[in-house]
Formats: C-alpha cells, sequence, structure tokens
C-alpha cells in the first residue's frame, strides 16, 4: 500500500489525504526562534534553591572523611548533605532486566555512600540561594580519601584481577552468546575467510543545553511537580514515586523545551535524583543544571568497544556465516532502569542484519570499569553493529576483488523475502535493501563516482567510496523492556478535543525535544479531523495532562504516538458527524469533515461551521434531542504487538578525500536512502536523517572521551572534545523509499536514528577505499589524523 | 565578600542601571537580572556560542565577557533583535526550512548569521558554513542553517 492510498480520511471517502507527506513548518519552532522558548533553566521559582555537587576527584577511592564545616559557613549556604543524608529520602536502585539473563549490578545510590568509583561520581551535595555560592562552598568542603585499584581498561576487566564490586565476584556485567550451530564447520571449509578487530571510541551526547531538572515538593500536599529536561516524564513519574516514596498521583513530571537529548535524557541519573530528593527535604523547589565540564563527567557516555569479526564467504561472494566477538566497558554500574546491557546485546542481534546468511555466532561480554557509566545514547548498538557489519563485507568483497556495491547486491536479503527471520531471532516485516541500494547508486551516481576516484588517484588525489548497509530497531514493543520488568511504556496515548470555536487540541503522550512531534500529530490530527493545520493545538510533555505512555526514544514518536493521534482524530470525527447529523437532521453517512466545516458528502458543499458545531454542542445542547450526549473528546491508544521491532532499512554512502600527507579527511558528500514508511512530513524527516549523520560523523572522525590509566577523563570539555562543526560537514542529500508497515493505518516506521546508525560505517569504509591503494587500512575509530597517518607508517 | 560595581547599559534600547558582582559574567547578567532567558548558557567557555549576544554591534559570547565589562555600551539579545523586526527575514527563513530542532542554539545561531548578513558580503556557502562554524549545532547537521542563510543572502 502507498501513502496515497492509505485511508488518512473517513471511510468510504476519497477526500484529500490532508497534511501527510507534506513538508508543513513546525508552529512550535516559533517561540524558540525568537528566544521565548522555556527550558527547564528559564524557569523562575520563589524560594527557589540550587544545588551543586562536590564531586569525587578520583575514579575509585573511599571516602574516609568529609569535613562540611567550613562550607556551611559560606554565605547563602542552605544546606550540605553526604550520602547517608540524601539515602534517607531517596531509595538506591538496581538497573537489571529479567530478560538480559544473568545481568547484574551494585545498588546505586543518589550520592555516593563511603566509596566513589568514578572520576565525576556525586559525594555530597551543596544547596544554596545561588548556584555561585553553592559552587564557591563545594570549593572548601574537605575530604580525606583512601584511593582504591582503577580499572580503566576494558580487557583487564574482563581479566578480573582487580574486581571493582567484590560482591559481585567478578567485573562480568552481563555476557551473552549465541549459536545457530554450523557456523565453525563453515568456517572450516569456507573459500574465503576474513577477519578484523574494529575499536569504538566511547562518545558522549553532548546536548548544548546541559541536563536540567527543577523539583518543587509541597510538604503540605506532600506532592512533587518536577520540571525535568527528559524524554520520559511518565517513566520518571514511576521512578520519583517508588523511590522517593511519594504516591505516584503525587508525582507530575513536565517536559518543557528540552534542548536536545538523543538518548541522553532519558536515564535515571544519580545527580537527579538527588535534586528531587533536595527539594523534599529542604521542602522548597531545588534546581539543578549540569555545567558542561559535568555533563562530560556524568552524562551517559557509549559506544566503548572493542569487537573482533570473522566473515566465511564463497568464493563467488556468498556470505555464508558471521562470527563475533564483543566486548564493551560500562563504568561501575548499570545505569537505571534501562540497564547498560543494552547497547552490547544490540550489537549481538543486529551484526550481519541486512545479509541473508543463515549462520551466525556470537560472543559478547558487558564489563564494569571506573569509568563514567554507559547507557543507550541515540541509535543504541546499531553505529557498532552497522559499522563492524559493513567494514568485514568491504574486506571480503575487496579479498574477492568484488565491487562493494556488487557484493552486497549478491547478498542483501531479496526485497520479496519477508516477513523474514534473522539468525539472531529478529524478525523483519518489510524491508526494501534492494529497492535502496538501486536508489543510492542511481542518486550518487556512482558508476561516475568510480570513474572519477580512478582518474584522481593517477594524479595523486585519494578519494574513497564507503557504502553501510543497515538496518534498524524502530517502533518497539513491549519485548524492549517491559517483559524484562521495566515499567517503561511500550503504549502511547493521544487525547483529542474540539474546542468549542472549532479548534482542536490535541494532548499526546509523546515528547518533543526538537525532533517535530509536535509538528507531525498536528499534521495527522489536521488531517484525520478534517481541519486546517494551524486550527490545531499540540500539548505534549506533561502528566498531569497527557495520557500515560512511553515518550520519546527508539525512533518510536511518529510511529507510535501518531498512530495514537490518528486513532484518535478518526474517532473524534465521527463524534463530531454525529453531532452535525442531530443538528442538521441528516443521516451521519451523507455527512463528511473538510476545510473546518461538515460538508455533504455527495455535493462537497459546505453544511455546518465547526464553530457552530462546537457553539450547539457546548453551549445549547439543550436544542440537541434528549436521548443524546454530544462526546467531543477522545482517547485512543496504540501499542505496536506483532513485531518486538518495526524495522526500518537504509544504506548510506560517503565520499571522502584522505590527505596521506597530513592524515586529514575532507568530507565531500554524504548520501542516504532510508526506508521508514510513511513519509509524514519529508522536511522534518531530512533533517532528522542529516543531524543523525552528523552524528554519525562525529563518531568516525572526532568524538572520543579520553580517560588516562588512572580513570582521570582527559578531555572533558568542548575545546578539546570536538564534535562536528558547519565548517567540516558536507551537504547531505537524502532520497527515500516508502513501505508503510501493516501494523498500524499510518503506516509510519520511525527514522530518528537512521542517520548516526550507518554513518560511521560508511565513513569508515570510504577512508579504508582511499588508502587501498597506499596499503593502509583503519579500524579504531575515531580516525584522527594521527591514527591515519600511523596507519601510513608515517608517524 | 564579593565586591559588586553600579553598571548603566542599553539593553534592547532600554537603559538599565544594576548593582552586580564583579565576577558575573554578562549572560548571566542578562538571564538572572534582567529575566532575558533567550540567551542560552551551553558550556560557559566559549566554544558553543549558544549565548553570543551583540555589544556594541558586535557580536561577542555572553560567557566570556564580564556585566561590568558592558558599562556603558549597548547590548542587543534575540529578544531585542526579535521584537525589532531585524531578524524577521532570517527567522522566517529558519521556520520554512526548519534550520532548527531543539532551538537551544538557535538565538546564538541567529546573532552569528545576522552579523554574516549584516557586513553586505554576498557570502558563498563555504563562507557562510565558515562564518557560522563556532556555533555548535547538535540537531540539524547544518545543511538546513546554511540554506536559510543563503536564501537570506541571495534573495
Amino acid at each position: 500500500m502507498g501513502k496515497a492510498e492509505l485511508p488518512l480520511h473517513a471511510p468510504g471517502t476519497q477526500l484529500d489525504k490532508g497534511y501527510i507527506g507534506e513538508s508543513v513548518p513546525r508552529p512550535n519552532a516559533q517561540r524558540l526562534l525568537q528566544g521565548r522558548g522555556a527550558f527547564t533553566d528559564d524557569l523562575r521559582f520563589p524560594r527557589l534553591a540550587h544545588v551543586a555537587f562536590f564531586r569525587s576527584p578520583y575514579a575509585h577511592a573511599r571516602i574516609k572523611k568529609l569535613d562540611f564545616a567550613k562550607a556551611l559557613k559560606q554565605p547563602g549556604v542552605i544546606g550540605i548533605f553526604d550520602g547517608r543524608a540524601v539515602a534517607e529520602y531517596c531509595t538506591p536502585w538496581v538497573a537489571v532486566l529479567a530478560h538480559l539473563k544473568g545481568i547484574k549490578s551494585p545498588p546505586q545510590h543518589a550520592i555516593a555512600i563511603d566509596r566513589a568509583c568514578w572520576q565525576g561520581e556525586a559525594c555530597a551535595a551543596v544547596v544554596a540561594e545561588s548556584r555561585t555560592q553553592a559552587e564557591d562552598a563545594v570549593q572548601l568542603i574537605e575530604a580525606e580519601w583512601e584511593e582504591l585499584p582503577v580499572v580503566v581498561d576494558m580487557e583487564e576487566a574482563l581479566d578480573g584481577k582487580t574486581v571493582i564490586h567484590r560482591d559481585l565476584g567478578d567485573n562480568i556485567c552481563f555476557k551473552r552468546e549465541l549459536d545457530t550451530g554450523g557456523v565453525e564447520e563453515i568456517f572450516a571449509k569456507a573459500d574465503v575467510v576474513v577477519e578484523d578487530t574494529f575499536h569504538f571510541g566511547r562518545h558522549t551526547g553532548v546536548c548544548v543545553e546541559g541536563r536540567a531538572i527543577l523539583a518543587d515538593y509541597n510538604a503540605a500536599e506532600h506532592s512533587l511537580t518536577v520540571y525535568h529536561a527528559t524524554q520520559a516524564p511518565h517513566m520518571m513519574q514511576d521512578i520519583f514515586s517508588r523511590h522517593l516514596n511519594i504516591p505516584e498521583g503525587n508525582v507530575r513530571v513536565i517536559a518543557k523545551d528540552v534542548g536536545g537529548s538523543f538518548g541522553i535524557k532519558v536515564h535515571v541519573y544519580a545527580d537527579e535524583m538527588a535534586t528531587a530528593a533536595l527539594s523534599v527535604m529542604l521542602r522548597r523547589p531545588v534546581k539543578f543544571v549540569a555545567d558542561r565540564l559535568e555533563s562530560f563527567l556524568s552524562d551517559i557516555h557509549a559506544r566503548e568497544h572493542r569487537a573482533k569479526v570473522r566473515l566465511a564467504v564463497s568464493k563467488e561472494g556468498q556470505i555464508l556465516a558471521f562470527d563475533l566477538d564483543d566486548l564493551t566497558a560500562i563504568g561501575p554500574y548499570s545505569v537505571y532502569p534501562r540497564t547498560s546491557g543494552i547497547e552490547g546485546n544490540q550489537v549481538v542481534n543486529l551484526t550481519g542484519g541486512p545479509y541473508k546468511h543463515q549462520k551466525y555466532k556470537a560472543r559478547m561480554h558487558v564489563v564494569f570499569t571506573n569509568t563514567n557509566l554507559t547507557c543507550p545514547y541515540r541509535a543504541v548498538g546499531h553505529p557498532i553493529a552497522v559499522a563492524l557489519t559493513e567494514g568485514i563485507v568491504d574486506l571480503a568483497a575487496q579479498k574477492l576483488g568484488m565491487d562493494p556495491a556488487e557484493f552486497r547486491r549478491k547478498n542483501l536479503i531479496a526485497d520479496d523475502a519477508y516477513p523474514y527471520t534473522f539468525p539472531s531471532g529478529i524478525k523483519f516485516e518489510k524491508l526494501s535493501h534492494h529497492k535502496a541500494l538501486d536508489l543510492l547508486l542511481k542518486i550518487t551516481n556512482y558508476p561516475q563516482l568510480r570513474a572519477e576516484q580512478a582518474s584522481l588517484r593517477k594524479k595523486k588525489i585519494y578519494r574513497g567510496i564507503g557504502l553501510a548497509a543497515m538496518i534498524e530497531v524502530t517502533n518497539p514493543s513491549p519485548a524492549f523492556y517491559g517483559v524484562g520488568g521495566a515499567r517503561i511504556s511500550a503504549q502511547d496515548g493521544a487525547t483529542l478535543r474540539l474546542e468549542p470555536t472549532g479548534m482542536v487540541t490535541v494532548m499526546c503522550s509523546v515528547t518533543e525535544q526538537g525532533q517535530g512531534t509536535e509538528g507531525i500529530f498536528a499534521q495527522i490530527a489536521a488531517s484525520a479531523v478534517g481541519v486546517s493545520i494551524e486550527k490545531v493545538k499540540v500539548i505534549t510533555g506533561d502528566t498531569g495532562v497527557t495520557p500515560y505512555g512511553g515518550g520519546t526514544w527508539a525512533s518510536r514518536g511518529a510511529g507510535i504516538g501518531g498512530e495514537a493521534v490518528l486513532l484518535a482524530g478518526r474517532a473524534l470525527r465521527s463524534n463530531m458527524l454525529d453531532v452535525a447529523s442531530k443538528v442538521l437532521n441528516l443521516d451521519k453517512a451523507e455527512l463528511d469533515i473538510a476545510g473546518n466545516a461538515v460538508i455533504s458528502r455527495l455535493t462537497q458543499e459546505k453544511k455546518l461551521d465547526l464553530a457552530e458545531l462546537g457553539r450547539i454542542a457546548y453551549f445549547r445542547p439543550d436544542t440537541l434531542p434528549m436521548d443524546f450526549q454530544s462526546e467531543l473528546t477522545v482517547t485512543r491508544h496504540y501499542t505496536p504487538r506483532q513485531y518486538g521491532f518495526t524495522f526500518t532499512n537504509g544504506i548510506q554512502a560517503s565520499l571522502v578525500e584522505v590527505d596521506p600527507d597530513t592524515g586529514f579527511v575532507k568530507l565531500l558528500k554524504h548520501w542516504c536512502v532510508e526506508d521508514s514508511g510513511t513519509l509524514i512530513n519529508p522536511m522534518l524527516v531530512d533533517e532528522q536523517i542529516r543531524g543523525g549523520v552528523v552524528q554519525g560523523i562525529g563518531a568516525a572522525l572526532y568524538e572520543e572521551c579520553l580517560y588516562g590509566p588512572d580513570g582521570q577523563l582527559l578531555n572533558g570539555n568542548m575545546a578539546d572534545y570536538l564534535v562536528p562543526m558547519s565548517g567540516e560537514m558536507p551537504d547531505i542529500v537524502c532520497a527515500h523509499i516508502e513501505t508503510p508497515t501493516l501494523q498500524s493505518q499510518l503506516g509510519a516506521k520511525g527514522v530518528g536514528e537512521a542517520g548516526t546508525a550507518g554513518a560511521p560505517a560508511a565513513v569508515m569504509n570510504a577512508i579504508n577505499d582511499a588508502l587501498a591503494p597506499l596499503g593502509a587500512r583503519v579500524t579504531r575509530m575515531p580516525f584522527t589524523p594521527e591514527r591515519i597517518l600511523r596507519a601510513l607508517n608515517k608517524v | 565578600m564579593e565586591q559588586s560595581l553600579s553598571v548603566t547599559m542599553t539593553v534592547n534600547g532600554a537603559q538599565v542601571t544594576r548593582s552586580v558582582p564583579a565576577r558575573q559574567h554578562l549572560v548571566d547578567f542578562l538571564r538572572e537580572e534582567l529575566g532575558l532567558t533567550g540567551s542560552h548558557l551551553g558550556c560557559e567557555h566559549g566554544v558553543c556560542g549558544a549565548c553570543t549576544i551583540r555589544v556594541d554591534g558586535e557580536i561577542v559570547r555572553g560567557c566570556l565577557m564580564l556585566a561590568v565589562q558592558a558599562n556603558g555600551c549597548r547590548v542587543d539579545t534575540i529578544e531585542g533583535l526579535s521584537d525589532s523586526k531585524e531578524l524577521e527575514k532570517l527567522q522566517a527563513a529558519f521556520h520554512r526550512r526548519n534550520a532548527l530542532q531543539c532551538g537551544f542554539c538557535t538565538p546564538g545561531m541567529l546573532m552569528a548569521a545576522q552579523d554574516l548578513i549584516r557586513n553586505g558580503k554576498k557570502a558563498t556557502r563555504e563562507e557562510i558554513r565558515a562564518y557560522i562554524s563556532g556555533n555548535y549545532c547538535r540537531c540539524t547537521g547544518y545543511q538546513a542553517i546554511v540554506d536559510a542563510i543563503e536564501e537570506v543572502i541571495h534573495g
């Protein structure tokens, strides 16, 4: 079913499909453009107190003594609290999930008690009348420490000579093995076996807005209102309620404007839990905004992996089997409530995903280290899985002397093979790898790129073309977290209300952090009800207002929240026609809604303004039949359940030029073909993809949290931790295939993570393609000039 | 005790006088004292550009200048340049092309872009990219921002 056939109008009519597929500008962008947004740090409250944290300077140390005497005398200081004091109000958590068998982690407290396990862990909280005063007082806390042995390197962590948490017995948080059987036999007989080890630098999200929380406890009501830069307000409501022992109904979480999140703001942070606890303890509002230095030390990190991968291939170029051994370091605690096992688990699930081999063996270890915590960040596990899949696939093509595009065409799962179960157990509803590859080769003008590359090489200009096919998890079902016991909603809801003036208010549990969710919900609601888009107002991010739901993560907002809005919109339309039928004394089947009016389905003639319908329904219901009650507020929910995940697919290409004298990589152009089902707003989709690609380029070329052997973060500031800036970025061409999911009526799959998933692999393959004639190869991200020069034996 | 000094400056056309701590940064003064929260703090060490404002006609990082250094100066922020409609075309182009997502970097980005537009040169795409390369945007991938600025410069 193509998008033109989607039933985005009342059943049985062929009225306009509305705004679906239109590049409508986002209504909520206007306030942000004028500096009139309301980010958490912009809010002003009476008696607002500010917290600053005394953080451990050591990666692993016993806290022998904390002396607050001098700090307490500082101007403006309201109180200073250690871990024990805060623990009386906030219970600790253990981040494990039942479906990640054997995962273990010690209890984590809001403020460390007795021992700090990473540099930057909060060990005391200073609350003062201003943040400046709180920071001044932090400097005067006197601490006595006993340094403990530090585990930084993940191979050392796996060896387990030093165990971070003695009670747990070893440093292994989680391990997983998967074996379809028959893999070793295939490797023993295969014509060609290629093997390589890939390293991925630990990096982080760098939201331009730091983490921010303002907790406002009302002692009279024993209620807590939390203004929180979060992606998941209902999840946080549940967590504040349970860990602070406040009834769920007394906790309200409000996410105002959020300045970027990318998965960083969907986790439980100890310092944020402490802030909420401090508000309860002090019976006044308390705010914490992470400054940039503490963001680097305490925002979750991600993607530190060492993965060895082997591929067995026939001489005709058929992939026969994958063999993976992955190791990842997560810091001293698994992060609550998603756990830090998910990223490695996804690497096992997804590696080799686009290809049709049936034999697969994987081994994966997640280990504790004395570095900052890691947890899902945009495209969880995908950049690792795609890079090592596509890196080894390119190596095999090179060894066989085959063109990488041709090699992929031979091995990608056929477009008519669905539904399809991949050897790791994941199921694909309907993918379009071959269509995507064909489109990519067309928009890149691939043969011409190759011809240019060949002619430039004669002039010693080293260009490379890198491809990266990918699959991506979107629209997750309860199989992602709920089945493991996490109280994370896989369903979302939307309430639509017709206002008396004929406007429509939408309240949805999916949140907005800039992706444009509120914009697309307005498009869907306007289309489903039959009103123009300026008549729709969307409210998100408030547990006191919206239906219950999961929020924004795992590329689920459009596919799940959007479907709830569509269903609610259709129901509201039907209820509005019930009213119109009574007012007009006409059969409901003869009526429809378009252009802000009830019209005749047959003649399209306007019958009743929606403002008039609203006036009668709300103010003159006495004129309606006695047995009729209008219902102009409706709520609908949606949960994807037929598949664990609604997979999407895509393919990217990167064109780079490597300077063998300096090791610099110039990005010339980047392409992404993506199949995310029904496109609701192509402009927003394209900019989501581009932003994702640029984050992926950051992983490939610039970004790495560097730790010294003592567990000290060496580059935790924006001057030393590099992210992509406009000057280095290429133009990025996006193109689309639309294979709507048939699980929903909207047909939308997710798209927020596609760019990030594939870009590192595409750039890596492009660099290695450029370096191939020089006999060099790089597999350790980020590919800094130094690493490239080392590969060329020039330094 | 920290020293406070009296400063007088013209902020978005209106004269304000306040006693400010000597160490207070200009952007903190605007946000905390004047409630002008449109200028954002992204790094507080002069890298991200989210606090970009205009002082006596030149763009500066509000986190690298002290409030007392602005004594006697004319300061313009996103709120003022929005109300005066100076940014109207640029804001419309950003809106039309979705040259923002979360919007946190946007006020600073607009201040930097408008500075380029004001110098009157018909900047190329590469020059636009270079000019805003001191302003982080973690959401968009920059392309729509460059497109929007290009549209305003070249019509």
